[in-house]
C-alpha cells in the first residue's frame, strides 16, 4: 500500500485555535442588537391533562413581546422519527415535568424569566407511573395509547430449548443500569432569526441538522427549503443534541416568527436536566447455559427500557441492545426480546453507545459469573467463545470481513499481564481493609445505522483558485475530530497541505441531506463521501495538467503542492494549475456522495445481517476498593479497540480516553435521581461526573484491521470506547471483593451493600 | 453602580447594577464570550478567570467584588495574536475536543504555573479538580500543561 502523507499521521485539529483563544462561537455567544430572549414555563405535574392556559397577563408584562403556547403552533404540533409523538408545547396532556407549557420572548432574560409568573395553568392531575414494571401492568394508565409497550424487538436463532438441554451449566441473572445524563459541557443553546421572506434561520448547537429541519418543518408548516440551520461550534453532544435541539429551535423560530426579531433560547443546565433526554436504564433479565468445558449453549435475554414520556429513538436504541445481546461470543440458540415502554418520567434517547452499554453491561458481568461457576479464567472463557473471521453471530450473520476480536483480547491481557496479576491479585490476604482485583468486558459492535436507516452521505470539495481547498460535509462536527478527519482525507487525496484545507461548518442550505451524526458513522460515511468528491477533483486536475503539460503520461500525481511525474519530478505548483483550470473554464468543485453496502433484516423472524461491518473491542481494569467505605480507585486501565484504520491518531487517542472517562462515570458514578418523576439531580452539584482526580493510568491500544467499506480501511471509534467501561471496572470490584455487584452506577452504597448480600 | 477594574490589562469602567455576576458582564456587556457557563454554580469552571491573579468561578463574583480589581480572561492569554505557550500545548497535544471546557482548563492551567512553574502530576491533577471536561478523559490536559511546565513527565505515555 502506498504510503500516506497526511491520514495516519499525527496532526493537530483543524478547529482547536477558536477553541484556546475563545474565538470560538458556541451558540450561546451569538448576539444580535435586536434580539429578544426566550423563557419555557415546564409543567409542575408529571401526567396531567391540560385544561386551560391563559396568557393575557403574561403579554403586558414589562419588555414581553410575545408568549405563545399550542394553540399558536402554525402546523403540526408533532415531531419524531418514528413514532412522532412529540411536542413542541404541551397540547391534551403534560406527560412529565420537563414538558413545555407555554414560551415568551421579551427584550431582556430577565423580563422573560418574570413573564412566566403571569401565565396561568390550569392541570387536571392524572395518575402517573415512573417505573416499567408499573407501567406495563394491565390497567395501567394509558400516557399515549393503551398500552404503554411501544417497542417490542427480538432475536432468534436455533432452538432455545435444545441449547439449554445440552447445557452442564445453567445460570440466571439480572442486571439493572441507571437513568444517566449526557453531560455535555455546553447547555443546549439556539439563535433563530425570521429570514425576511417566511423563512427562518437557525443557528445553535444542533447534532442532526437535517433532523431538526424537518421537525421544525412539520412546526411551522413550511418548506423544507424555508428553514436553514447552521451549525454553531458545539460543545459536546454525544447523542444528546437531537431532539431536545428540536424542541429549543422550534420554540424559538416560532417566536422569532411571531415577532420578526431575532429569538435566542439557552438553557440553564437545571433545565437542561429536566428538559433534555438520557440514557434509557434497562432491567435485563438472562439465562445462559454452558457446557462443563465452558462453551456456550444457549442465551435466553429479557430487556426493559424505561422510554419515558416519548418514544423518539427508543425503537432504535432497544433494536440495537437486542441485536448485540450475545455480545462478541458463538452461542447457538438465542432467543431474545427487548421492550421499550413509555412512563411519566424524563424521556431517554440516544446517547453515545446507543443501547449497547446497557447490554453489555449484562452480559460481560453474565461472562464473569459463569466464569466463576465454571472455574474458569474469564479470559479463557471468552477467547474459547469468542467470534472469529467467518463465525455466525446471535443474528445468524456470517462475519465474512476480517473480525480482530481475539487480537483485542490478547494484546490487552499481554499488556496488562492479565494471568500473573489475577494470580497475584488472588493471593491478597482475605481480610485486608483495600483488595485489589482486575477485571474485563468485551464488545463487538456493527458500524453506522445498520437496519435503522438509510445511511448515505454527502460532501463537496471546492479547490479556490490559489489552491485551496473549502470542504462541506452533510455531517456534522460535535467535538469529536470528524472535520480534522475529513480535512486529512482531502489533502492526501489533492496532495496539499492540511493547513490548505477549510472545512466550512455544517449548514443545510449547502449540503443534501446526509442523515444524523450518529452511531459511529461519521468517518466511515462522510469520510468516503469526501474521498470520493476529491478524488473526482483530482482526476480533473490531472486531466488538465497533463493538457498543460503536453503529456500523456498516466501516473502523475498530487505530492506535497506540486503536480509530480511518475519519476516524482516536479512540473507544475498545485497552485498554478488550480489557476490555470480557472482561466480554462474548468470548475473544481465535486460533490461525493456514499451509501453504505445494503443490509439486511427479518423484523419477523428476528435474524438477519443488520450492519454490514463491525468494530471489536477490550477494556481490563485494576481498581482497589477500601472495604470499610465501599471507596473505589481505578488504578490502571488498557482500552483495546479494532479501529479499522487510524487516520488521525490522536483524534483516536482522545476519542479512547474520553470514551473511557465516560464509562467509568457510567461505572462508578453516574445516577439521574427521580422521586415520582420530580428530578433530585439537576446540576453537577448533585450529579457527579468523573473529574481529573478519578483518571487512571491509561493505555490505549489500536488494532488496525483495515476494512474495504471505510475510507482507507477506517471503521469507527466513537461509541465502541465508552461501551465497556462500566463492566470491567464492575468486574474488577468483584474480584476485589468476592461480592457481585449487579446494578448500575457501583457507587458506595452499592459496594458495601454487596458485602451483606448472600451469594446466590 | 459605577465601577473601575481592569480587564486583560486595561482599565474597564462600566455602570452596571452591583448584584450582577462577573460572567454576564465579561460576555454580555464586555463581549468576551470565551468565558464559558456551564451550571452557574461553581462546579464545572468553564467560566474560570483569574482575578488578581488568582482562578475564580467566574460565575460566583459579584461585581461589587470587583471594585478595582484585575480581571483576566482567556481573551488576555494571547499576547498580539501570539498564543501563550499553554495554548499552543492545548493544540499540539490533542487537549482540545469540544472545546467548551478549554477557556476554563487554560486559565486554572495559567494560574497554576503563575505560582508553580514546575508542578508535579499530583500538582496538575489538583490545581484542574474544578474544571469538568466530558470529552477528553482528561488525561491529555495534564499532558499539555506538563509540556510547559517542562517536566520530565512530558514523556509520551500512551505510546
Ligand atoms: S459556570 Fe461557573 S463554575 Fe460552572
Ligand atoms: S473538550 Fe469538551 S468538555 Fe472538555
Amino acid at each position: 500500500m502506498k504510503d500516506f502523507k497526511v491520514v495516519g499521521k499525527k496532526v493537530r485539529r483543524v478547529d482547536a485555535l477558536g477553541k484556546v483563544t475563545g474565538q470560538a462561537r458556541y451558540a450561546a455567544d451569538l448576539a444580535d442588537p435586536h434580539m429578544l430572549y426566550g423563557a419555557v414555563l415546564r409543567a409542575s405535574l408529571s401526567h396531567a391533562r391540560v385544561v386551560s392556559i391563559d396568557v393575557s397577563q403574561a403579554v403586558s408584562f414589562p419588555g414581553v413581546e410575545a408568549v405563545l403556547t399550542a394553540a399558536d403552533v402554525p402546523g403540526r404540533n408533532r415531531f419524531g422519527t418514528m413514532i412522532p409523538n412529540q411536542r413542541v408545547l404541551a397540547d391534551d396532556k403534560v406527560r412529565f415535568r420537563g414538558d413545555g407549557l407555554a414560551v415568551v420572548a421579551a427584550r431582556s432574560a430577565r423580563e422573560a424569566a418574570r413573564a412566566l409568573s403571569g401565565i396561568r395553568v390550569q392541570l387536571e392531575p392524572l395518575s402517573a407511573v415512573f417505573s416499567p414494571e408499573e407501567a406495563m401492568k394491565r390497567g395501567a394508565p394509558g400516557i399515549h395509547g393503551k398500552s404503554n409497550i411501544f417497542v417490542h424487538h427480538k432475536v432468534r436463532k436455533g432452538r432455545i430449548a435444545d441449547g439449554f438441554r445440552r447445557a452442564d451449566v445453567i445460570l440466571r441473572r439480572t442486571y439493572t443500569t441507571a437513568l444517566i445524563e449526557h453531560a455535555y459541557l455546553e447547555p443546549e443553546a439556539v439563535m433563530a432569526r425570521p429570514d425576511g421572506e417566511g423563512g427562518v434561520l437557525v443557528e445553535g448547537c444542533v447534532q442532526n441538522m437535517y433532523t431538526t429541519r424537518r421537525g421544525l418543518s412539520t412546526v411551522l408548516r413550511l418548506p423544507l427549503a424555508k428553514i436553514r440551520v447552521v451549525q454553531t461550534t458545539v460543545g459536546g453532544s454525544f447523542g444528546g443534541k437531537d431532539e431536545v435541539m428540536t424542541v429549543l429551535a422550534a420554540r424559538a423560530a416560532m417566536l422569532a416568527l411571531r415577532t420578526g426579531r431575532p429569538v435566542q433560547m439557552v438553557n440553564s443546565r437545571e433545565e437542561s436536566f429536566h428538559e433534555s433526554y438520557k440514557r434509557h436504564p434497562y432491567v435485563m433479565e438472562y439465562r445462559i447455559g454452558a457446557k462443563k468445558n465452558g462453551r456456550l449453549t444457549a442465551l435466553e435475554v429479557r430487556m426493559v427500557a424505561n422510554a419515558g414520556a416519548y418514544a423518539t429513538t427508543t425503537p432504535f436504541v432497544v433494536w440495537r441492545s437486542v441485536v448485540q445481546c450475545a455480545g462478541p461470543y458463538v452461542v447457538p440458540h438465542v432467543k431474545a426480546d427487548a421492550y421499550g415502554v413509555y412512563t411519566n418520567t424524563v424521556y431517554t434517547g440516544a446517547m453515545r453507545g446507543f443501547g449497547s452499554p446497557q447490554g453489555n453491561f449484562g452480559i460481560e458481568l453474565l461472562m464473569d459469573e459463569l466464569a466463576g461457576e465454571l472455574g474458569m479464567d474469564p479470559l479463557d472463557l471468552r477467547i474459547l467463545n469468542g467470534i472469529r473471521t467467518g463465525s455466525r453471530t446471535a443474528t445468524g450473520q456470517k462475519l465474512d470481513q476480517p473480525v480482530a476480536f481475539i487480537e483485542t483480547l490478547e494484546r490487552s491481557a499481554r499488556s496488562i499481564n492479565w494471568k500473573r496479576r489475577r494470580e497475584e491479585l488472588d493471593g491478597q490476604p482475605r481480610n485486608a481493609r483495600r483488595r485489589k482485583g482486575i477485571g474485563m468486558a468485551a464488545s463487538y459492535r456493527g458500524c453506522a445505522l445498520g437496519a435503522e436507516g438509510t445511511d448515505a452521505a454527502g460532501a463537496v470539495v471546492s479547490v479556490q483558485t490559489d489552491g485551496s481547498v473549502i470542504v462541506w460535509s452533510g455531517i456534522a462536527e460535535v467535538g469529536q475530530g470528524y472535520y480534522t478527519v475529513i480535512a486529512q482525507i482531502t489533502a492526501e487525496v489533492l496532495g496539499v497541505n492540511l493547513a490548505d484545507v477549510t472545512v466550512l461548518p455544517y449548514d443545510t442550505a449547502i449540503m443534501s441531506d446526509s442523515g444524523p451524526s450518529v452511531a459511529s458513522r461519521s468517518t466511515m460515511l462522510g469520510g468516503t463521501a469526501t474521498r470520493r468528491a476529491a478524488g473526482r477533483v483530482r482526476r480533473k486536475m490531472l486531466a488538465e495538467a497533463r493538457l498543460i503539460l503536453r503529456t500523456k503520461a498516466k501516473s502523475m500525481d498530487l505530492e506535497r503542492g506540486w503536480v509530480v511525474s511518475s519519476g516524482g519530478q516536479r512540473r507544475m505548483r498545485i497552485r498554478d494549475l488550480a489557476a490555470a483550470c480557472f482561466e480554462r473554464g474548468v470548475a473544481l468543485f465535486e460533490f461525493g456522495w456514499y451509501k453504505g453496502p445494503d443490509i439486511h433484516w427479518d423484523e419477523q423472524r428476528g435474524r438477519g445481517s443488520p450492519y454490514f461491518t463491525y468494530v471489536y473491542g477490550t477494556n481490563m481494569a485494576e481498581v482497589e476498593v477500601d472495604q470499610e467505605t465501599g471507596e473505589v480507585r481505578v488504578l490502571q486501565f488498557v482500552s483495546a479497540h479494532d479501529v479499522g484504520r487510524v487516520v488521525n491518531p490522536q483524534g483516536v487517542l482522545g476519542q479512547i480516553y474520553g470514551g473511557v472517562a465516560m464509562g467509568l462515570g457510567y461505572g462508578l458514578l453516574e445516577e439521574v435521581e427521580e422521586r415520582e418523576g420530580r428530578l433530585v439531580t439537576e446540576n453537577f452539584d448533585e450529579y457527579l461526573i468523573p473529574t481529573s482526580l478519578d483518571m487512571p493510568q491509561m493505555k490505549a491500544v489500536m488494532v488496525e484491521n483495515p476494512d474495504r467499506h471505510g475510507p482507507y480501511g477506517a471503521k469507527s471509534v466513537g461509541e465502541p470506547t465508552t461501551e465497556i467501561a462500566a463492566p470491567a471496572v464492575v468486574n474488577a470490584i468483584c474480584h476485589a471483593t468476592g461480592q457481585r455487584v449487579r446494578d448500575l452506577p457501583a457507587n458506595l452504597e452499592r459496594v458495601l451493600l454487596g458485602k451483606k448480600l448472600v451469594r446466590t | 453602580m459605577y465601577i473601575c477594574l481592569t480587564v486583560n490589562g486595561k482599565p474597564v469602567n462600566v455602570t452596571v447594577h452591583p448584584g450582577r455576576r462577573l460572567v454576564d458582564v465579561l460576555r454580555m456587556d464586555l463581549g468576551l464570550t470565551g468565558t464559558k457557563i456551564g451550571c452557574e454554580q461553581g462546579e464545572c469552571g468553564a467560566c474560570t478567570v483569574l482575578l488578581d491573579g488568582r482562578a475564580v468561578n467566574s460565575c460566583l463574583v459579584l461585581m461589587s467584588q470587583v471594585e478595582g480589581r484585575e480581571v483576566l480572561t482567556i481573551e488576555g492569554l494571547t499576547d498580539d495574536g501570539e498564543l501563550h505557550a499553554l495554548q499552543q500545548a492545548f493544540v499540539d497535544t490533542g487537549a482540545v475536543q469540544c472545546g467548551f471546557c478549554s477557556p476554563g482548563f487554560l486559565m486554572s492551567a495559567y494560574a497554576l504555573l503563575s505560582r508553580n512553574p514546575h508542578p508535579s502530576r499530583d500538582e496538575i491533577v489538583e490545581a484542574v479538580t474544578g474544571n469538568l471536561c466530558r470529552c477528553t478523559g482528561y488525561r491529555k490536559i495534564f499532558q499539555a500543561i506538563e509540556r510547559v511546565a517542562g517536566c520530565v513527565a512530558a514523556r509520551t505515555e500512551e505510546q
